[in-house]
């Protein structure tokens, strides 16, 4: 983690209520990946953070009109364009 | 063979041998209404089988179109044909002719929701490379509609070279080219440029130009799903809403099933009467009195409570609850090594272990499928509760616990009901800190719109079920039920009468076994249900039902309830509750997880396992309470 709190997001985990991000790359294995892949998570797909859920994890992510859980384990190694 | 026969309807050259119906395969994602477009088709002309050697369903059936009558295969939904999982494989295997014993299709019907084509077109790249006489079926054109979406459909057709129906299997409208295609003539499309289909962004980049060149318009979102999303996921009444659901299913599964069940039960001691007195005192009249209508139909009697809770499943499943309660569920799965993923097998355990237990498919990770089918048999199955409400309605009195919401009974049950589910919590942690520990798979869920279910689909999971229900009664239960009547009425005596029942094989045998089963508080008669449910739960109803019936003869009718007052203390009562909490008395689930661990080593330490829990439960029980 950088030492100063950037504003800008870098994975999906940093992403706040409402806010969204263009996917850069997944660090996951070949196999993880390709799933993700398959629900929509591909490098410059637009993701939104939808909401969190009651207990703060998993999140709900709106990608390509649908929405998706994921923990946010996994929401970390999803990296997302820098935007500046 | 099969591939000459393909070849021929693939030329378009019509001369297909009459002797055989065509075969057209279903496919698409998860949630594009493939079953139901399924069950349009089809009607009740279906068989549920298992393909060879997975444990993937077979779904067939026939469609009765003008002209023809097709056969239809419904494949698992997927989201793409790279066989990974056990369900792309099959998928896979069954388009392109692989699976023994069964023929290529003829043709396939690509089915996707035309509101979510963003995502769901991506499969029409490899589908449609197979190959095969396709048709796109872009469903749910009422919701594109209202939610004012807009697709070029001739133009969309023409950009994935195949023909495109946008329709809705839900309300009927547009089937005609679907039923059109099916039994037509089926030709070649001429082929376009398709991309490298193991290649996920180059399918997802064509399918997007190909959307784009139909001036594909995605709808709105639903602008209710949001809205029942912020309460049903909010931190506060998120939790009490799926509290509440709960709750609310138990009540009405004892509050409504008690007259639907009275009815059943009066129906079959009316009908057993009937007999009784129309036919002549001989050994067939006690087979049938005693033997059949005493053991089937004492069973019989928790057919309205089973479809109770079916009709539950069915509306948060085709609600879209289900979903959104897995992922609030995920947090605690998580607390004891296991994932979101493994709630639904877990829930649906409630109603049955082995469909639970094929449903784990879903779960990529090996080790917690595996953790989850093993604890999957300590949910409250439905076969558990003929059980369970016989002995709470014989020793429970009826009385309110928290107002009029929650009566005594329903307490009970639902205590038995939270028994099973910490058991299984119990055994997850252990499994999955010891023998199962694993590096976590990315957990991904996603979540349907809301949706209002249909009677339709609610008809046709709930005439699925009883249609399981009644064959098990029908063999299973009936055939143990008659080997029981045999054994309890012979040897006749000198003068050639029945004997009385403790003088019986079954007698001997369950007086033998008395000692095991009495440090649990159970006398000879609960012995022989213990084993006779082995082959399933709901027998010892109707192996109670038998002898009982028979006893009945020398000391006036009983009613199964008082004769178990009779036999029973309160100590045994319970005892008996917490045995059927625990053990795997089901072959049925023996037999599922042998198939699903590859082996005989898993379902026997299961059923050691749980057999020691039972029986040390149930004493402790009796131990404490005598």
């Amino acid at each position: 983690m950088s030492l100063a709190p950037s504003v800008a997001p870098h994975t999906l985990a940093d992403l706040k209520p409402g806010q969204s991000g263009l996917v850069e790359r997944l660090e996951l294995d070949e196999g993880d990946a390709r799933r993700l892949m398959e629900l929509g998570f591909l490098p410059g797909a637009t993701v939104q953070l939808s909401r969190r859920t009651p207990f703060g994890d998993p999140s709900v992510y709106r990608i390509d009109d649908a929405d998706i859980g994921l923990r946010r384990e996994t929401a970390a190694k999803i990296h997302l364009r820098d935007q500046t | 063979m099969s591939a000459s026969a393909t070849a021929t309807s693939a030329d378009g050259n019509n001369a297909e041998p009459p002797s055989r119906k065509r075969l057209i395969a279903l496919i698409g994602p998860p949630n594009a209404g493939k079953s139901t477009l399924f069950n349009r088709l089809t009607g009740l002309r279906q068989k549920v089988a298992n393909y060879p050697g997975v444990t993937v369903e077979k779904k067939t059936g026939v469609a009765r179109l003008t002209g023809a009558e097709v056969e239809v295969v419904d494949l698992p939904g997927v989201y793409s044909l790279a066989p990974r999982s056990e369900d792309e494989q099959i998928s896979h295997d069954v388009l392109s002719g692989g699976v023994e014993g069964m023929r290529r299709p003829d043709g396939v019907v690509l089915v996707l929701d035309s509101t979510n084509l963003s995502r769901h077109l991506t499969l029409a790249a490899p589908v449609i490379a197979l190959g095969l006489p396709t048709l796109v079926v872009l469903n749910m054109s009422d919701e594109l509609r209202l939610r004012k979406g807009e697709i070029d459909v001739d133009e969309l057709s023409k950009r994935v070279g195949a023909p495109v129906a946008l329709a809705s299997a839900k309300t009927g409208e547009g089937l005609q080219p679907v039923e059109s295609f099916l039994v037509g003539r089926l030709g070649t499309p001429p082929p376009v440029q398709l991309p490298v289909i193991q290649d996920v962004p180059a399918c997802h980049a064509w399918a997007r130009e190909a959307r784009e060149k139909a001036g594909y318009h995605p709808p709105a979102p639903p602008e209710w799903t949001r809205r029942l999303d912020a309460v049903f996921l909010h931190p506060l009444w998120g939790p009490l809403v799926f509290l509440a659901v709960v709750l609310v299913v138990f009540q009405t599964m004892f509050a409504w099933a008690t007259p639907l069940m009275d009815g059943v039960e009066q129906a079959v001691t009316m009908s057993g009467g009937w007999i009784e007195s129309a036919l002549p005192d001989t050994w067939v009249r006690s087979l049938l009195v005693d033997g059949v209508w005493g053991g089937v139909g004492s069973v019989l009697v928790f057919l309205p409570q089973i479809l109770i809770l079916f009709l539950f499943i069915g509306l948060l499943e085709d609600s879209g609850y289900l979903a959104r309660a897995a992922l609030i569920a995920d947090r605690t799965m998580e607390k004891v090594g296991l994932q979101g993923k493994s709630f639904i097998p877990l829930l649906s355990a409630h109603a049955c272990a082995v469909p639970a237990i094929l449903a784990t498919r879903t779960i990529e990770n090996q080790r917690d499928r595996m953790a989850t089918i093993l604890i999957a048999p300590f949910m409250t199955c439905s076969a558990r509760l003929p059980v369970y409400t016989l002995v709470i309605a014989a020793f429970i009195p009826e009385q309110p616990v928290v107002g009029n919401l929650l009566g005594a009974r329903s307490a009970t049950l639902l205590g038995l009901y939270a028994l099973g589910f910490l058991a299984a919590v119990a055994t997850a942690k252990a499994l999955k800190s010891s023998v199962l520990k694993s590096k976590g798979t990315p957990f991904m869920m996603e979540l349907p719109p809301y949706r209002m279910p249909t009677v339709r689909a609610l008809v046709y999971r709930l005439l699925d079920r009883a249609k399981v229900f009644l064959k098990r009664a029908g063999t299973v239960i009936l055939a143990t039920t008659i080997i029981l009547w045999a054994l309890a009425s012979y040897p006749t005596t000198a003068a050639g009468e029945p004997p009385a029942i403790e003088d019986s094989i079954a007698g001997t045998i369950g007086r033998t076994i008395e000692p095991l089963v009495e440090p649990l508080g159970f006398n000879w008669k609960i012995g022989i249900g213990l084993i006779t449910s082995l082959a399933a739960r709901e027998v010892i109803v109707g192996t109670l039902g038998t002898i009982y019936g028979m006893e009945g003869d020398d000391e006036g009718s009983l009613g199964l309830q008082d004769a178990l007052r009779s036999e029973l203390d309160l100590g045994g009562a319970v005892a008996l509750l917490i045995f059927f909490a625990f053990a795997m008395q089901c072959m049925s689930t023996v037999a599922v997880v042998r198939r699903e661990t590859g082996g005989w080593t898993w379902p026997i330490l299961q059923f050691c396992y749980m057999t020691a829990l039972a029986y040390l439960g149930a004493w402790a029980a009796n131990t404490v309470l005598s």
